[in-house]
């Protein structure tokens, strides 16, 4: 069994640049917006983005709740220093605070979730504002595990992180050279004070990335990966997580009716005549 | 215009055959489903093939059109005629030199075909449609296009050529029919995605098919040549790499990765001649046995 993550970095680059190049100019665009929260799966669409648009054309924005550790908008100043893109910062607070103090028993999820749909807007709105595409951050451990929020951190023009395991991801950040702290530092949501992605997941990144790797891409069977020496419970775990998140990674299913319906019979890639 | 002279001849069996094929392999980025734009891309590489002295140019596959068509197939399908707005430029290029073109075809009956046709000297020599289209993993063609039902070897003014298209070349069987059909130059084009990322300097599917390509070589001791195109449709790239081997499987030519770019090969034909004097594969090549074993193995 193969569990090797490790990727050829230069090759990596040179595909996801290429790909964020294309993606944006055969549409007619220059530029690209970029939320940048001091984490690494940011830090790394953001070096990409400069790198394959020129730092001038690409905006990183910081959205700051009131409960953001004061060392996220750091590294995301470091980050945007680094690799010379301009920065805004806009708060959401006065977004989602009022929204917040309509129930008092709000849980921290709700929270979390009104959080990503600010910034999600935010994005969006400075998408129109600079006349730039607006770039994902999501790593295939996270969108295969489910662990974000639809039309949240989820919502992109493009994202070229995608197929990136997050091991993967930490290993491209290096080459590329994006700052030691947001590449060391234990990943976090930033939802609220102290939270880390592995408490919360309750396993490793590089323990759920290696089972992953198995699973989907060696398409290796549940009882191979337990033989494997993973346990039951952790395996069974990550199926049914990914199972379960099945829908947040497609469009709405549309009811069929017609001869040719939306998402069924009406096939066109996006890049249709470009 | 005049008609495309070799550079030098020999006669062999009564046939005049060009000893030197001056190729050039068009790695090029296409617009999805945008023929017109597509054609004027093709003229220009002409134009630089033919100021590189190019005898032929050969495009990958689908290069008038774009890969990924799904319901785009049947608004971008041409016959290549003399008539059809999109091949009158590119038959009257071919008076200057060989050209390759891949395209889809749609027969009297309405079927699309993937499909790459031969031009020379403003006629119509070969038209090959792709027989094996994969439909699997991030494959759809079967869905969108009718398979090719013949794999046929045909002559040219630098001898005999056997076209294939991409999965053509992933079966054995193919480029083994051309062979025994008398190709001694094969001439492969492709849309190839990229995939299978790793700690190499090569993505696994380029790895996988330039072994393929140059082991071919090697086997039939002939020339293989490889055209692939690049740029990205929504989330795949294509990696270009064009790729030429000769009859002993040197690599002779051999474009860059992910840029645009008109490779040029000089193919010595007289190569052919001394790899088989010297390893006599052909020669000794036994299709009636294949034949024999295939029938057996058919009527089980």
């Amino acid at each position: 069994m193969n569990t090797d993550l490790n990727i050829h970095t230069d090759l990596a680059k040179k595909i996801l640049t290429g790909f964020i190049k294309s993606e944006i100019t055969r549409v007619g665009f220059t530029r690209a917006v970029i939320g940048l929260s001091g984490g690494i799966d940011s830090a790394l669409s953001c070096a990409l983005a400069a790198e394959a648009l020129g730092a001038d054309n690409v905006l990183a924005v910081r959205m700051p709740y009131q409960t953001s550790s004061a060392d996220s908008l750091e590294d995301a100043e470091k980050t945007a220093t680094r690799f010379g893109v301009r920065m805004e910062t806009i708060e959401i607070t006065p977004m989602v605070e009022p929204i917040i103090q309509l129930d008092p028993q709000i849980s921290k999820l709700r929270k979390g979730n009104l959080m990503a749909r600010a910034r999600m807007i935010i994005l969006y709105d400075q998408s129109e504002v600079f006349k730039g595409l607006v770039i994902g951050t999501s790593n295939k451990t996270e969108i295969l595990l489910g662990y974000t929020t639809l039309w949240g951190d989820m919502a992109s023009a493009l994202n070229p992180i995608g197929d990136l395991y997050k091991t993967q991801v930490r290993q491209l950040s290096r080459a590329m050279d994006v700052p030691h702290s947001v590449v060391d530092k234990a990943p976090s949501a930033d939802l609220w004070k102290g939270q880390t992605d592995e408490a919360e997941l309750g396993f490793t990144y590089d323990d759920v990335d290696q089972l992953l790797y198995l699973l989907v891409d060696g398409r290796y069977s549940v009882e191979d990966c337990i033989a494997a020496g993973f346990s039951k419970e952790f395996v069974n775990q990550v199926v049914e997580r990914i199972r379960r998140s099945q829908y947040k990674r497609m469009m709405p299913p549309i009811a069929k009716l017609s001869n040719r319906t939306i998402g069924y019979d009406f096939l066109y890639l996006r890049d249709w005549g470009t | 215009m005049g008609h495309p002279k070799p550079v030098r001849h020999f006669v062999k069996r009564g046939k005049i055959h060009s000893m030197q094929l001056n190729l050039a392999l068009a790695q090029i980025a296409t617009k999805l489903g945008n023929v017109q734009a597509n054609l004027e891309k093709h003229l220009d590489y002409i134009k630089q093939a033919q100021a590189q002295k190019a005898d032929l140019i050969v495009f990958p596959e689908l290069s008038l059109t774009g890969y990924v068509l799904q319901d785009l197939t049947s608004t971008v399908s041409h016959k290549p005629t003399e008539d059809d707005p999109v091949f009158k430029p590119l038959l009257e290029a071919s008076q200057n030199l060989d050209i390759v073109v891949g395209f889809v075809d749609e027969d009297s009956r309405h079927r699309f075909y993937i499909a790459s046709t031969y031009l020379s000297a403003g006629r119509v020599l070969h038209v090959h449609h792709k027989v094996y289209l994969p439909t699997y993993a991030l494959f759809d063609e079967g869905r969108f296009f009718a398979h090719g039902d013949s794999i046929r070897a045909f002559d040219t003014r630098f001898g005999r050529v056997g076209m294939l298209i991409c999965e053509d070349f992933w079966h054995a069987s193919p480029p083994y029919l051309l062979w025994l059909d008398g190709a001694d130059i094969l001439l492969f084009s492709s849309a190839s995605p990229g995939r299978g990322l790793n700690e190499h300097n090569k993505l696994e599917s380029a790895w996988w098919v330039e072994n393929v390509i140059q082991s071919y070589a090697n086997l039939f001791t002939s020339f293989v040549v490889h055209s692939n195109r690049i740029g990205y449709e929504d989330g795949l790239n294509f990696w270009g790499g064009a790729t030429a081997y000769d009859p002993v499987g040197e690599r002779i030519a051999h474009g860059p990765y992910y840029e645009e770019a008109l490779t040029m090969a000089t193919l010595d034909l007289n190569q052919i001649r001394r790899t088989r004097a010297r390893l006599p594969l052909m020669r000794d090549e036994r299709a009636d046995l294949v034949q024999k074993e295939l029938n057996r193995i058919l009527s089980k």
